[in-house]
């Protein structure tokens, strides 16, 4: 028996096991929202989770795993958990989940265990890249908000140096999100 | 076999599941990247607003009025009897759930305190505690609970996660405006000093300089004209602009962002050509002011005496120059202070003229009494008159679709003029899905004054039902480039498509407008305002 093509005839089951339990990391209100609402841009989490988990099956099913393809799966599930409030370990850690549900697919089946660790391998690639794709978007974060101070602070007024507001400080809109941040940390005591 | 356990049984060890409890009983966590900081206290100080001091949300101590208790208290119960439609708001929510998942903040944070249902039960527990009998007496299962200081804190947290876009208010069977309750629920946090410095430092500034920024007259000039030198480097034209100059036909006002952020500043060129080439056709006799520099009023997000007090600068400097009435550019929430509240607190602006097009006749019956046009309308009407000469392929390297602005499209119901006018310069132009333009639009995420940089996840989260929409007509349609009408869009939006769909640009509708738009007797165009190739025009750049 091969258990890739088992997989495949059970997808339907196992992407629902997966999905339900990737949306049960959110508060239970917003699980049952994200599973009722089937419309992609009125529930753009549940939708592009379970596209996302959807092509990640497939590529559990194949030969062997293209991370190209991998990442294309994963990184719009990621992005979104790496802005929401979840640690590092909870934002990627759905990927395993689906061990345990294939686990219960497969019901200790002996002779399907061995392909099983081979499933596993690629479960824990996945995983890997997921992390990847995690700290990518968080420096991703601090990135963009150095690019916004960029372009709000336009050039031709620094070219100027014309902006100062009342206090004599460079008004607030303007400020470095570093400088805004080093401020902010003394405020309370200070300011 | 090692005996480490493999890494699914560390994660099964961790319940994945999230604790069950009711919102009331689900403890408010203050999280970092969420949030706005705190208002410098000297901004609160000049706008005489109350209980100045340094504080930090962060810290258990928020620096409070003794009082504090008792001012929330009264100044709710005064709110209620001022304004009818809080007290209805207040009252008769039926707590059906057809506002909850329409919230852009509540769908991209999966936090169900962002259901705009939730918001507004912030307030609504102390309003059936402190002013209900039912209330009183029930407590909690009748819904109500006493102003604690959790409560205050949780308050404070979630009225600034509410960009006041009121799209939850589209599908209440009530009306209920929860956007209402926000602003109610800000401006009794304000009477306790509880404020954030991305709104409270603009309006200081814009109170004593005219314009967010603190940009003084001199400089706002100079910026003009730096605009005018990098006109006359595309076009060979030099557009020369007037400031200030009494006895003007028409004052421009529009919000500093397009003066001072890219890319609103190509919008900014925008009208500043089209407004040169109005003159030379037809005689058209407008002027900017440095004083009246601001179009935006940030007071709106602070209290209905702040918006005001805003609000009113510019009718004084209308009335200053002796203008017939004022055009407005591409801006947010200053239409929405226009088209809801500015007659009743500063209007009828009996002194100014009922707006008619000098150049086409048309009377803008929309504006009879606020006399202030929107360039959207007026441009739609120049293009429908045949007023102006364009060359839409100028535009041909842009896929173009376009977000409704929160304000314009359900403050004022704009929807058809900036379609209108995009669909005439450029030749190519895809539409969102329906559940994401016109009245259902959905926000850019970062309205409200919250467009401040700390805030960055909470800005991505709800921004993410606009962004997923663009990524769609993206994937399908080729769009790389989203035109909008307002200067907060233009700040808020690249940032936001930055992460999510990094293909896709920003411009304001007018930016588009001058490209097309053919001047007398300019040069051969060879780039557009940003200085990229026209199309065909590629090989000679090389
Ligand atoms: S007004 Fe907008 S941001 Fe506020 S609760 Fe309603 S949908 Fe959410
Ligand atoms: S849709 Fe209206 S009545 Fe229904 S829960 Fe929301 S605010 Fe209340």
């Amino acid at each position: 028996m091969n258990l890739k093509k088992i997989l495949k005839e059970n997808k339907k089951q196992i992407i629902k096991k997966w999905f339900d339990a990737v949306v049960e990391t959110y508060p239970s209100d917003t699980a049952a929202f994200l599973k009722r609402q089937k419309d992609p841009f009125a529930n753009p989490v549940g939708g592009m989770t379970i596209e996302g988990i959807d092509g990640l099956f497939d590529q559990l099913c194949i030969e062997e795993i293209d991370p190209e393809k991998v990442t294309s799966f994963l990184d719009p599930i990621i992005r979104i958990r790496a802005i929401q409030s979840f640690t590092p370990s909870k934002a990627v850690g759905f990927v395993f989940y689906l061990k345990r549900i294939i686990r219960d697919e497969v019901k200790n089946d002996p002779k399907l265990v061995g392909q099983f660790r081979d499933i596993e391998t690629g479960i824990d690639q996945i995983a890997l890249y997921g992390f990847d794709i995690y700290m990518k978007c968080r420096e991703q974060i601090y990135e963009i908000r150095a690019n916004e101070a960029k372009r709000i602070s336009f050039s031709a007024f620094e070219r100027a140096g014309l902006l100062r507001d009342k206090h004599g400080n460079d008004p607030g809109l303007l400020h470095d999100a570093e400088d805004l941040d080093a401020e902010n940390e003394e405020s309370g005591a200070k300011v | 076999m090692s005996d480490l356990p493999k890494p699914d049984e560390f994660l099964t060890g961790i319940d994945h599941k999230m604790p069950q409890t009711d919102w009331m009983n689900t403890p408010t966590e203050i999280r970092k990247g969420m949030y706005c900081y705190a208002s410098n206290y000297k901004s609160v100080e000049i706008l005489g607003l109350p209980n100045a001091r340094p504080w930090n949300p962060l810290e258990d101590d928020w620096k409070l009025p003794e009082n504090w208790q008792q001012i929330i208290h009264e100044g709710f119960k005064e709110r209620l009897d001022k304004f009818r439609s809080f007290k209805v708001f207040m009252d008769i929510c039926v707590r059906c759930g057809a506002c909850a998942d329409k919230c852009h903040f509540f769908i991209g944070t999966g936090d169900p305190k962002n259901m705009p249902v939730l918001r507004a039960e912030l307030l609504r527990s102390i309003y059936r505690n402190d002013f209900t009998t039912v209330g009183k007496i029930l407590g909690k299962i009748g819904g109500g609970r006493k102003m604690t200081l959790d409560v205050l804190k949780e308050w404070w947290y979630y009225l600034f996660q509410c960009t006041e876009c009121r799209r939850c208010s589209v599908f209440c069977p009530y009306g209920i405006d929860t956007a209402e309750v926000t602003i109610m629920g800000r401006e009794l946090l304000n009477l306790i000093g509880l404020n954030i410095d991305w709104i409270a430092t603009p309006i200081a500034n814009c109170y004593q300089t005219g314009n967010h920024l603190g940009i003084q007259p001199h400089a706002f000039k100079d910026m003009l004209e730096f605009f005018v030198e990098d006109i006359e480097e595309i076009t060979g034209i030099n557009v020369d602009p007037s400031f200030n100059r009494k006895g003007a036909d028409i004052l421009f006002i529009t919000p500093s962002g397009d003066v001072f952020a890219d890319p609103g500043t190509y919008t900014c060129m925008g009208y500043m050509m089209l407004f040169h080439y109005l003159r030379e056709k037809y005689g058209f006799d407008i002027t900017w002011s440095t004083y009246a520099s601001e179009g935006g009023n940030f007071g709106f997000f602070t209290s209905h005496e702040t918006m005001k007090r805003l609000n009113s600068k510019m009718y004084a400097e209308a009335k200053r120059l002796g203008v017939k009435w004022i055009l407005g550019g591409e801006c947010g929430h200053m239409w929405r202070v226009i088209n809801q509240y500015m007659d009743t607190m500063n209007g009828p602006a009996d002194f100014l003229e009922e707006p008619v097009s000098p150049i086409t006749g048309t009377k803008f019956e929309n504006a009879k009494s606020t006399k202030m046009v929107h360039i959207a309308e007026f441009l739609a009407d120049l293009i429908h008159h045949d007023k102006l000469e364009l060359d839409p392929s100028r535009n041909d390297n842009f896929k173009v679709s376009f977000h409704d602005s929160c304000n314009p499209a359900r403050g004022m119901g704009m929807f058809e003029e900036p379609r209108y006018v995009i669909k005439n310069v450029c030749n190519h132009f895809y539409e969102m899905p329906a559940n994401t333009i016109r009245e259902q639009t959905f926000c850019c995420g970062s309205g409200a004054g919250l467009n401040a940089g700390e805030n960055m996840e909470l800005r991505l989260a709800g921004g993410l039902p606009r962004a997923n929409a663009v990524k769609y007509v993206h994937e399908k349609f080729g769009v790389n480039m989203l035109a909008c009408v307002c200067a907060i869009d233009r700040a808020a939006l690249p940032t936001s498509l930055e992460y999510w769909v990094p293909e896709v640009d920003t411009t304001g509708m007018t930016e588009l407008v001058a490209n097309a738009l053919i001047m007398p007797g300019e040069t051969k165009r060879e780039t557009d305002l940003r200085g990229e190739p026209l199309p065909g025009m590629e090989e000679d750049d090389a």
